[in-house]
């Protein structure tokens, strides 16, 4: 049984605002049967120093990927992965997180690429949360292992892949990184493991929109008001577009992915998870360095 | 389970007496032993709290995380690190390499394995993206005691 929708008027003006819920809504709904509350968060510890009490714990990095293969679980493995947090393909999912609910949006992705029927973010995340002086807890919950059915991931319609971006140049894309990851400035430092990729730089024609625009100071998403501006206005978005959006491994790009799929209504918004990490590795794609797309 | 390297470099008697205390506990908890090391981080002294400048960020953490290295005139080496209560699992793995390196002499900071990171069973729990973020600290820790042997930084 899915939980009612927040009826906040500002979710009210969003697309979707049945994927969007808000700290007091958690706070009244917290225990109701039907509903699991999830935090997932870029440090792997943080849950342990204290999460909303009764949320469990989902990792984005040791439990979404798949182990060995660059890719996200599998069909069973999501659903052994959900069976086993006590979540149900009914169950009503409300994910949070930190960092603006950056690795949240991410988790909630790739529940979409599994198209889990009623998942929703928590507006304004973790900070938000302990902000507003909110209980936590340290206890980790013992729920009841579910049923969770095995689904076959789709991943056409909200994910991209390399050579499906090399045929979609000239085409709207949004890189979400930051500006000197845009540009190509690169901190080199000699002798230091350098994480990311072999070249610097954006993938030609990608307008720069650093993800974390989306977000107010209180960690909430702005308005509608203020990400059209930023999206249709500055850059140039149509609702009708067909748009790819990346970062570094995919997971920025998330929180952008959700901002226009489901809070500006978006119709074909993909997210190419390969991102920087493949694409400034990989031999011979274009490149554009410098600030202009 | 990721392989763990079976030889390589010994390990100074504290930085092995920890790795011994990881591998001692169940899987589970190996993340509790961490959180319980991000706790103990000593906090960082005025001259630094007051001089972020003075200290080096290290970006390959995915959470800003300062160190500052200062070999005294006998060689022995004090570590200081600084790091966001929000971010536990990088302030653990600093208190790990303040607990296993502050006070030792020089000499002994450098013979470190670089893959020291590796060795604390860590990797399937944590991810070995985030312990990237160990070894850099290591690495950048080892390249401050060098600079500074070769040129001692003037008294603060």
């Amino acid at each position: 049984m899915a939980l009612p929708q927040d009826s906040a008027p500002k979710f009210a003006e969003y697309d979707h605002p049945e994927m969007i819920v808000s700290t007091e809504w958690v706070a009244a709904h917290l225990g109701d049967p039907g509903l699991v509350v999830a935090e997932s968060d870029e440090d792997v510890l943080l849950y342990e120093t204290g999460h909303i009490p009764g949320a469990v714990k989902l990792d984005w990095h040791t439990e979404l990927n798949d182990p060995v293969t660059r890719d996200y679980v599998d069909g069973p493995g999501f659903a052994r992965l959900m069976s086993a947090k006590g979540i149900g393909r009914d169950t009503t999912l409300v994910l949070y997180g930190d960092k603006n609910n950056w690795w949240a949006a991410y988790a909630l992705w790739v529940c979409s690429l599994f198209g889990h029927p009623d998942v929703r973010l928590m507006d304004g995340g973790r900070a938000k949360w302990i902000a507003e002086g909110r209980p936590v807890s340290t206890e980790t919950p013992e729920r009841p292992h579910a049923d969770y059915p095995v689904v076959d991931r789709d991943d056409k319609r909200i994910r991209a892949f390399k050579d499906q971006v090399l045929g979609h140049l000239g085409q709207p894309m949004i890189d979400v990184r930051s500006p000197g990851e845009y540009s190509g400035e690169l901190l080199h430092m000699p002798d230091y493991p350098q994480e990311g990729a072999l070249r610097g730089g954006h993938i030609p024609g990608a307008k720069s929109v650093p993800w974390a625009r989306a977000a107010a100071e209180d960690a909430t998403f702005r308005p509608r008001a203020e990400l059209e501006a930023i999206y249709l206005g500055e850059a140039g978005l149509r609702p009708d577009d067909d748009v790819v959006v990346y970062c570094r491994i995919g997971e920025r790009s998330s929180h952008t992915w959700f901002v226009l799929e489901h809070l500006l209504g978006f119709g074909h918004v993909r997210n190419y998870d390969g991102s920087w990490t493949e694409w400034g590795n990989s031999v011979r794609v274009p490149i554009t360095r410098g600030t202009s797309p | 389970m990721t392989p763990q390297p079976v030889s390589g470099a010994a390990l100074h008697p504290r930085l092995q007496e920890i790795v011994d205390d990881f591998h001692e506990v169940p899987d589970r908890d190996r993340l509790q032993l961490l959180l319980e090391f991000s706790r103990d981080l000593p906090v960082l002294p005025e001259r630094y709290a007051a001089h972020r400048d003075r200290m080096e960020p290290v970006p390959e953490c995915q959470t800003p995380l300062f160190l500052a290295v200062e070999v005294e005139p006998d060689e022995a080496v004090h570590l200081f690190f600084d790091a966001p209560a929000e971010a536990p699992t990088t302030r653990g793995f600093a208190a790990i390499l303040h607990a296993g390196l502050d006070g030792l002499d020089a000499d002994e900071v450098l013979a470190t394995p670089a893959e020291f990171s590796s060795r604390l069973g860590l990797a399937d729990l944590v991810s070995p993206l985030r312990l990237r973020g160990m070894a850099a600290m290591l690495a950048r820790i080892k390249r401050q005691v060098r600079d500074q042997r070769a040129a001692p930084r003037a008294a603060q």
